[in-house]
């Protein structure tokens, strides 16, 4: 006990032994040794660690010596009363005493710090055993047991802070670690897209598997926890399942005492409760409306408290905090707000062959904002300006290359193509890689793209990759060779459409994050322009891994429904090569009639368009008109709209083949492919030519002989007719041929570039070489495409009537009728 | 007097995207930026009357479905060469919470009604 004690000692409870209770006893015993007789609750059994060296311990950076803050000998000097392992479970406001297993304990002011509790997800098998919460040293000693086990598998649900913190440490243990996190990219609060992007390629890089948009259904297990379950599906087995989701405030004995709590309990700026005998302080306060979590914040509220218990005068008063991510080896900073917004201007700067990005918030010439990885020493020195309000104007030039950063050369624009390594290929039509191109162009001299065409034959065949082609000369050549301008995608690249397609397969980019990295994108989000040109090219290059973004597509792809100049839309159902039938028919007019939609036109296509449906309207039509057999006929898609037939030799005097048939399996093979722009064919039974097939991207022409195959038509803002590709005998071969140029195209063009565009730009003869004479090059087209067709044949009008995307179509809320009523 | 009433979750609203609140002056588009930032606008653009709420999301910033005109989703003044404005409307988030400040759909309401 305390020496001179005496009646005027006032006696001080403290209910909870973390960082924010011990921060605050030592403020206390510096400010005033002998104001208050001092007994301490604690739940757990020990005395007070650094909670936040946590993820070192459980790594085995650290051991639990080295975090701890407050031991037995420093409570003793100080005269505290410790009684560890013990919980109060009742505030007596009356009486002024607390309760707990030990008897009541009487006080004259009451501190609570109970801090905060893990967030448990609740799904069936939460309480299993190997389920654990990543919070304190027992939950550490326990996943530290299950990683001795050779070959352990571990769960971490909460790709935030801590999860990943754990993770990392698990997987450093040797366990073999699964993040499952329920946003689109990781650390979703701190960081934005592109640094979530960077984070997630290094943790896979060390083993880490990361899934994100995982929606955990179910933790599977019989007597212990043995696997998770989402709601896609995904079955992960687990050793362990460490719930990491977040954390809430600890507040039963305020609630149950009557304080006034909301998420947390509430305080003053003065730290004071609802009740001025007691005070809280740390993760369990609330504090205008905020709850806070790292540790700075709860420091100072751990001053303030200090200073409110001697009677001195001390606000809390909220303060911006930034974020550091505790894993060796990963640098990562996030401070205050890095929202988009109108009067603020961002400066980004990309390294794709460092691995760095970096972002400012600048609002009215001050930074608002700062997001940084791979490279943050000057997260400090921005941090330390957006706190004080600094004024950059005069430094902006160079503000993003920091502190030490004075003058300095402009960025180079061919970064993105001196990273690629050696191997990476930049000729696709040629397979010529990097190496080749720099090693005949020091080798033979060459100093013109002529040259180097001549010599590698890169550029040479479709001239997609010429920008790429020219970047390696200059790489090589260096200020000697200029290349010629590329016209940008949009003002977000310097790079042109055919540079970011080749780049994309070079660098086996897979998400719109890591093609604007890598590709050091000069904007955060993208623009209308390059974001569904970037989703296209994704979906298209990578049909099985990509997962296609709908906030990326116009919105007649995300609707599946063309917008009309009124806000409504229309809905073409697919009519296979314009044959129909009376139950169809009926079905389109019971349908019309039911949702009095006001106009049907039959379409130049051959086949019938509902016009002025209301959006609300529209799950409800695709269902009806599933049922009679229905599905999308995608006239609002960048992809394959109509196949248009006559009616050949079923009928027709003339008819030399079954254009009809030749045309439905056409449609029937090819439909829900995307492509850079929309795609209309024909099939007529003979050279008359009814279904008018030589003004379409792609026609097919019956003769006796066989089918002409003819292509890069248009009718449109253009008229051109079309150019031949060449005859051939059967109908099998006319499907592949028309498959593998249609392919060739998806893989080639710019986005909303028609085929007719694309054919005069790389040239008549070199699609007619690639695709008729180079049997194997057609052959692997038509294979690429029937892998792609695995994914996009998914009906999306079925999908949206079973409930997918239902938010499209529902408004959110009403608000202000019933008021506007009186 | 400001009237808050909740209008939705910030998980109702996909990241980069919009929903709409039905209002008797109108549509109001209600978007989430990539960063979690949301916003109110009128649900109509003042070129052809597109619904702005059906356009991509960018930034702060919508680009109208019909005919490509880009709006500040803070100012609701257009972009670049093209001139206009839509009428903004406050938002307050708590939390997950959204709420509407349904006094300035009334005032807007009654204002129109004595215009007529």
């Amino acid at each position: 006990m305390n020496n001179g004690l005496t009646d005027m000692t006032q006696k001080l409870v403290v209910v909870g032994a973390g960082m924010a209770s011990g921060r605050a006893l030592e403020h206390l015993f510096e400010a005033a040794p002998e104001a208050f007789d001092v007994t301490l609750f604690g739940a757990e059994p020990r005395g007070n660690y650094n909670r936040i060296m946590l993820s070192p311990v459980l790594a085995g950076e650290k051991t639990y010596g080295d975090i701890v803050t407050h031991d037995a000998a420093w409570y003793a000097a100080n005269g505290v009363t410790c009684r560890f392992g013990e919980t109060v479970t009742k505030i007596d406001r009356k009486r002024k005493v607390v309760v707990s297993k030990g008897g009541e304990t009487p006080y004259d002011k009451l501190l609570i710090a109970t801090g905060s509790a893990p967030f448990i997800i609740p799904v069936a098998g939460k309480d299993l055993p190997g389920v654990m919460a990543f919070r304190d040293l027992d939950d550490v000693n326990a996943m530290v047991e299950a990683a001795r086990k050779p070959g352990a598998r571990a769960v971490v649900i909460g790709g935030g802070l801590l999860g990943l913190e754990a993770a990392a440490a698990l997987r450093l243990r040797g366990m073999e670690v699964t993040v499952l996190h329920l946003m689109g990219h990781l650390m979703e609060r701190q960081l934005d897209p592109a640094a979530g992007y960077l984070l997630k390629k290094e943790l896979e890089g060390r083993g880490i598997k990361v899934h994100v948009k995982a929606q955990t259904k179910a933790i599977l297990g019989e007597e212990k926890v043995e696997a998770v379950l989402l709601e896609d599906g995904t079955v992960y087995p687990a050793d362990i399942v460490v719930m990491a989701v977040g954390i809430r405030p600890e507040t039963r004995i305020a609630v149950d005492a009557g304080l006034h709590v909301e998420r947390g309990i509430v305080v003053s700026d003065q730290m004071v409760t609802s009740d001025p005998d007691i005070l809280a302080v740390g993760e369990c306060v609330e504090h205008e409306g905020v709850c806070y979590g790292l540790v700075a914040p709860l420091y100072d509220m751990a001053r303030v408290v200090a200073k409110t218990l001697v009677k001195e005068d001390a606000a809390f008063r909220p303060v911006e905090t930034a974020t550091q991510l505790k894993v060796t080896g990963i640098n990562l900073y996030s401070a205050g707000d890095f929202a988009d917004g109108d009067d603020r201007e961002e400066i980004v700067l990309r390294d794709a062959s460092a691995g760095v990005y970096k972002r400012l918030v600048l609002k009215q010439n001050r930074i608002i904002g700062a997001v940084m990885y791979g490279e943050t020493s000057d997260g400090a020195w921005f941090f330390d300006m957006l706190r004080k309000g600094t004024d950059i104007a005069e430094m902006r030039e160079t503000l993003i290359f920091g502190q030490a950063y004075q003058g300095g050369s402009p960025l180079d624009p061919t970064a993105a193509v001196a990273a690629l390594p050696d191997d990476a290929e930049i000729c696709g039509c040629n397979g010529v890689c990097k190496g080749k191109i720099v090693s005949a162009i020091t080798s033979k001299g060459l100093t013109s793209l002529d040259d180097v065409r001549a010599h590698t034959k890169a550029s040479a065949s479709c001239g997609s990759c010429t920008g790429l082609v020219e970047q390696v000369m200059k790489l090589t050549l260096g200020d000697s060779y200029n290349p010629a301008a590329v016209q940008p995608m949009c003002t977000c690249t310097d790079l042109g459409h055919d540079d970011v397609r080749r780049l994309i397969k070079a660098k086996a980019l897979k998400t719109i994050p890591a093609v604007m990295q890598e590709l050091e994108w000069k904007t955060s989000c993208g623009c209308a322009k390059c974001r569904p040109a970037l989703n296209y090219y994704l979906v298209c290059d990578w049909p099985d891994e990509y997962a296609d973004d709908y906030q990326s597509r116009f919105i007649n792809e995300r609707v599946h429904a063309n917008i009309q100049k009124d806000g409504t839309y229309s809905v073409v159902p697919r009519m296979w090569g314009g044959v129909t039938n009376a139950a169809e028919l009926r079905a389109i007019a019971d349908v019309v009639e039911k949702f009095n939609i006001p106009a049907v036109k039959v379409t130049g296509g051959q086949r019938i368009d509902m016009l002025g449906v209301r959006k609300e309207d529209l799950p409800a039509v695709w269902a009806e008109l599933g049922k009679a057999g229905f599905v999308s006929g995608h006239a609002y898609a960048k992809g394959l709209r109509t196949v248009k037939t006559c009616v050949g030799s079923d009928w027709c005097r003339f008819g030399t083949q079954d254009s009809t048939g030749l045309g439905i399996r056409i449609e029937k093979f090819m439909w829900g492919s995307w492509t850079p722009a929309k795609v209309k064919m024909a099939v007529s039974g003979c050279p008359r030519n009814c279904a008018e097939a030589t003004c379409k991207d792609v026609g097919v022409i019956c003769v006796d002989s066989g089918f002409e195959i003819h292509f890069a038509g248009a009718a449109g803002l253009d008229i051109k007719g079309t150019e031949k590709l060449g005859l051939v005998a059967t109908e099998d071969e006319a499907l592949e041929v028309i498959v593998a140029l249609t392919q060739m195209y998806r893989e080639q063009a710019r986005y909303l570039e028609r085929i007719y565009k694309w054919a005069k730009r790389v040239g008549y003869d070199e699609v007619r070489r690639q695709i008729l004479d180079d049997k194997d090059r057609r052959k692997a087209y038509f294979d690429r495409f029937v892998f792609s067709q695995k994914f996009a044949q998914v009906d999306p009008w079925s999908e949206r009537v079973s409930g997918k995307d239902k938010h499209e179509f529902k408004p959110m809320a009403s608000v202000g009728f019933a008021e506007a009523a009186e | 007097m400001s009237d808050w009433v909740e209008i939705g979750r910030l998980s109702d609203i996909p990241r980069r995207g919009a929903r709409c609140v039905d209002t008797p002056i109108g549509r109001i588009a209600v978007f989430r930026t990539a960063a979690d930032e949301v916003y109110a606008i009128e649900d109509r653009c003042p070129h052809k009357g597109g619904p702005l709420s059906q356009g991509i999301v960018h930034g702060a910033q919508v680009t109208c479905p019909l005919h490509n005109w880009v709006f500040s989703l803070e100012t609701g003044l257009a972009q670049g060469a093209d001139e206009g404005a839509v009428r903004t409307f406050p938002l307050k988030r708590d939390g997950e919470r959204i709420l509407m400040d349904a006094s300035a759909i009334l005032a807007a309401a009654s204002a129109r009604i004595a215009a007529e």
